[in-house]
């Protein structure tokens, strides 16, 4: 008798993806600048790493904001017992003013409509949950963030409806190629109910100008669907042009049913808290907000974290200064790796956000498929030993493209990295077929295909990490004795 | 407009809404020793505020694990960024050790077979996508937690099934009655996929005795069926005959197929009195569940800041043991205290020895033996009486008349004001109120063994188990 569900015994969850893959590369030889300086390099970890220094100053700086100090500690009760699904009043007051913030202050976030969520991934498959039947779909443009997959279907049955874009104008989304989709859909008698845009976006970080966004909710207006926008990247825009939120976008036109618009955030890219599992569904439908709340119980954000959190967000000087100074590091960071990989000849989708470049190796390719791709791919982790993300495990249309995480390691460590894929493209250059540079065989282990495959769990690695794992040699890992 | 999900728009209608009003009006007018002694005392929240002093004590003597350091450095890099959903090992091996402490070192756990989850509120609905598909079932003995409405049922499709429980036996689980509840979920053309079990119960505060838990464990074998113990409140046993953890039973049948089939909820929102930090595990000797529930856990992960806490915590010894046994003191003598107070007022509750909460037994207040008479003394006593207690059909009971009533998240001297309240009303009722059974006539006529009218569970109107769906319409915490 089959005695556990569908969902859990189905290949939903996405972990099969080529996407993984190259973690698994990593986890077994994981690079390390004084005990393993051969090892793979982690590129395929959107993290921010550049500013923790402020967040631990602050921290040391602020006992108070800790319930367990000396200082703090007066609040433990209250808030060890604060599980009301509302959220701690100071932390979304917090949320909602760190939001507009980050939105230069053109638009102000109502802190009742601010609902928690299990970190985008809790909030994305919340929003979901509300707004979505089972059998339903979702437009999303393509290229997107693999666990798309996961988090918007898997549990909920809400299918995604792929909008591809393509370099041929920058990646950029088109009315066009929205109504194209959304006419397919209707005749293959599947039920669009909205639109999913991550804005800045993942991979190509890239925002979404004015008029393309101002297009998009026209769209979901004439079409009656909702619109959800991921914004979890928004605090990441290092350059111009500057960011503009949806929200900002329904003050500005005339008509807009509030109703269909949500926006999903986290501070997991914003601040570098990925660990503390901070997700937030905003939406300006009331009926939303209801539900969602109630949702929230299944993903609440950690009464203590909260509480730091409070704190922390509704310090003005902290976050002005943190902002600032994280913009300037990733702009600078993403200028060393763009030149780099420039002086290699390789080009980047010009971007001004995001902690990745959206690198362009089409030219390398044997020929422009998906299993050239594939094979490409292969090299980069053997041979180069960097992890980087294939642009199909994305769902990319055309081949060639690789996403390329900048902002997850020190500086000695991208210098490294650039210093690789010079080499490796001098290579290349020098005529020698990078297939035929592969004659060792890939471990059995990594035996790559372009199609799903079936995950087997029986050779997994005991020190197998989850798709979104810290360095492996952190203390945090070994149990204490 | 096009409408919202399904899910979305389901049961927040239709319902009786004095329940809302209830606790709506507690809301209004919440107790408070200084600034509010008219209100009402809040006695509807299973919650264990017992013995923070030891908690705190604790984090005075361990400033590290407050400074999110470990021997003087800082890991605050590391915690930030730690999001794997195998969770930190950590903190998974002392919250097993912590578990196998409670068990009294009969069982031990495998961290690796251990999944966190944000609350047992998402270790439930976790478990429930990983054994059921929608339109499948649970069998639940009833009167059981109304929030399983929502964890169970919600956004998976999955049914419950009662399988019913009643006084005659102390609401013990009979073999009859789960085959009742098995046959009946047959009839409604329900595949029962398995049976979830609270163990010690809420809302009764009692453990499952041994033939209970074999005649579990022989059911699901024979139905071939999976078994979920939720065993939150398995640190706050206070007394005898003491808590056996159907882990313990299964001692020496490893490897077998119904072995496979146990599931284990936990928390510490009770034990330890730390609901707001969000910390659920489900554990599992199925390889396959632990794994798909680790993949779910993504959506409901502990905050790091949290299970760095909880691994300093937990892995002294020192705290466990002195926590453990003092805050069953404590428990035993709030018990005691409660059960007291309300003989003083003639109101007797079902023998208990664990949880933060008495089962009790109001029948004898009642009008006539139903439900409408027993929402009406809810009403008084919420609002007359000013005592905010969790009325039975709201558990799902079969019988009216039984109330739970909290005593751990009070001080004592409100409990005492609480016991006087009641004791006031009783009083007043039944001797202004001749039409009343008075409380002389009601034990007489028990004492006749006249059988009072327990309806069929088919025969009870449809809202009263939808009243457990209020808990989601009140703007407030979980009522556990």
């Amino acid at each position: 008798m089959v005695l556990l569900s569908k969902i859990a015994t189905n290949d939903r969850h996405g972990e099969n993806s080529p996407y993984f893959d190259g973690w698994k590369a990593y986890d077994m030889n994981p690079y390390h600048p004084t005990e393993n300086r051969d090892g793979v390099i982690q590129m395929g970890l959107a993290e921010n790493q550049l500013c923790f220094d402020l967040s631990e100053d602050w921290i040391r700086k602020n006992p108070k904001a800790s319930i367990c100090t000396a200082e703090g500690v007066n609040e433990f009760k209250n808030i060890a017992i604060f599980q009301d699904y509302h959220g701690l009043p100071e932390f979304r007051q917090a949320v909602a003013s760190f939001m507009g913030r980050v939105r230069g202050g053109r638009v102000k976030f109502d802190p009742d409509r601010i609902v928690m969520g299990g970190g985008a991934t809790g909030a994305n498959e919340l929003i979901m949950f509300c707004l979505a039947d089972p059998g339903d779909a979702f437009l999303v443009p393509s290229p997107y963030y693999p666990a798309f997959d996961r988090d918007l279907g898997w549990r909920t049955g809400v299918d995604i409806v792929p909008v591809h874009c393509d370099s041929s104008n920058g990646f950029l989304i088109t009315k066009a190629a929205l109504e194209t989709a959304y006419e397919k859909a209707q005749k293959d008698n599947i039920n669009i109910k909205g639109l999913l845009i991550a804005n800045p976006s993942n991979p190509l970080g890239t925002v979404l100008d004015r008029e393309t966004l101002k297009s998009l909710v026209s769209f979901v207006n004439e079409k009656n669907i909702h619109l959800v926008c991921d914004e979890i990247y928004a605090a990441t825009v290092f350059s111009t042009p500057s960011f503009v939120s949806v929200s900002e976008i329904m003050q500005e036109m005339e008509y807009c049913n509030p109703d269909l618009i949500h926006i999903v955030y986290s501070l997991s890219k914003d601040m570098g808290l990925p660990g503390f599992r901070v997700g937030i569904v905003y939406s300006y439908n009331d009926a939303v907000v209801s539900c969602g709340r109630k949702m929230s119980s299944f993903g609440l954000v950690s009464s203590q974290t909260q509480h730091l959190l409070a704190a922390m967000l509704s310090d003005e000087e902290f976050v002005e200064n943190y902002l600032e100074q994280s913009s300037k590091r990733l702009a600078k960071r993403h200028n060393v790796f763009t030149r780099g990989l420039a002086k290699a000849g390789i080009t980047c989708l010009k971007s001004n956000a995001g902690l990745f470049v959206w690198m362009d190796l089409r030219r390398l390719l044997k020929e422009q498929t998906f299993e050239a791709e594939m094979v490409l791919w292969r090299v980069i982790i053997n041979e180069v030993k960097v992890n980087v993300s294939p642009g199909s495990s994305f769902h990319c249309s055309e081949p060639g493209w690789f996403r390329v995480c900048i902002a997850n390691m020190d500086d000695e460590t991208v210098v490294v990295a650039l210093q690789r894929i010079h080499a490796f493209v001098h290579q290349e250059k020098d005529g020698n077929k990078s297939q035929g540079k592969s004659t060792k065989c890939l471990p059995k282990k990594l035996q790559l295909s372009f199609s799903f495959r079936r995950y087997d769990e029986g050779i997994m690695s005991p020190h197998m990490m989850s798709p979104h794992s810290p360095v492996p040699l952190s203390p945090l890992l070994q149990a204490r004795t | 407009m096009k409408p919202l999900s399904r899910k979305a728009t389901c049961n927040t209608h239709g319902q009786d809404s004095s329940y809302f009003l209830g606790w709506q009006k507690y809301e209004n007018n919440p107790f408070d020793e200084v600034r509010n002694p008219n209100g009402i005392i809040q006695m509807g929240l299973a919650e264990n505020q017992l013995s923070f002093d030891i908690l705190e004590s604790w984090l005075d003597m361990n400033p590290d694990a407050a400074g999110f350091k470990r021997d003087g450095n800082s890991i605050f890099r590391e915690l930030a960024l730690f999001q794997d959903y195998h969770g930190l090992p950590a903190c998974k091996k002392a919250l097993v050790e912590f578990m196998a402490e409670i068990r009294g070192n009969k069982v031990t756990f495998d961290p690796s077979r251990l999944v966190l989850t944000a609350g047992s509120t998402s270790a439930n609905e976790t478990l429930m996508f990983c054994l059921a598909e929608a339109g499948e079932a649970f069998l639940l003995p009833t009167p059981y937690y109304p929030g399983f409405d929502r964890d169970l049922k919600w956004r998976t499709g999955v049914e419950i099934v009662p399988i019913h429980c009643t006084s005659s036996n102390g609401f013990r689980i009979t073999a009859s009655a789960l085959e009742e509840a098995y046959q009946g979920a047959r009839k409604r053309n329900l595949r029962v996929k398995g049976v979830l079990v609270t163990n010690p119960s809420n809302p009764l505060g009692t453990t499952l005795s041994l033939s209970e838990l074999n005649l579990l464990l022989d059911f699901i074998t024979a139905k071939d069926i999976h078994l979920i113990s939720d065993e939150i409140y398995s640190g706050t046993v206070f007394s005898s005959p003491g808590f056996v953890s159907v882990m313990e039973v299964l001692n020496g049948y490893e490897n077998t197929e119904v072995w496979n089939r146990v599931h284990i909820v936990y928390s510490l929102s009770k034990d330890l009195g730390l609901p707001g930090f969000r910390i659920g595990a489900i554990y599992s000797n199925d390889e396959m569940v632990v794994a798909a529930a680790t993949k779910m856990s993504s959506f409901g992960l502990v905050s790091s800041q949290t299970q760095y806490l909880l691994s300093a915590l937990l892995s002294d010894k020192n705290f466990t043991k002195k926590y453990l046994f003092e805050n069953q003191e404590r428990l035993k003598q709030r018990h005691k205290m409660l059960v007291m107070g309300l003989q003083k007022a003639r109101i007797s509750c079902l023998k208990s020895n664990a949880g933060l909460f008495c089962w009790v037994d109001m029948r004898p207040l009642l009008h006539s033996n139903t439900f409408e008479s027993e929402m009406e003394l809810w009403k008084k006593i919420v609002y007359d009486v000013r005592l905010n207690i969790s009325p039975g059909s709201s558990c799902h009971c079969t019988e009216p008349g039984w109330f739970r009533v909290c005593f751990a998240n009070m001080s004592e001297a409100t409990l005492n004001l609480a016991m006087q309240r009641l004791k006031k009303f009783v009083v007043d009722s039944t001797t202004n109120n001749s039409n009343n059974r008075s409380l002389d006539h009601y034990y007489s006529a028990k004492n006749s063994k006249k059988k009072s009218l327990i309806p069929k569970w088919s025969l009870i109107p449809k809202w009263v188990f939808r009243l457990s769906s209020r808990d989601r319409d009140r703007e407030s915490s979980d009522e556990r």
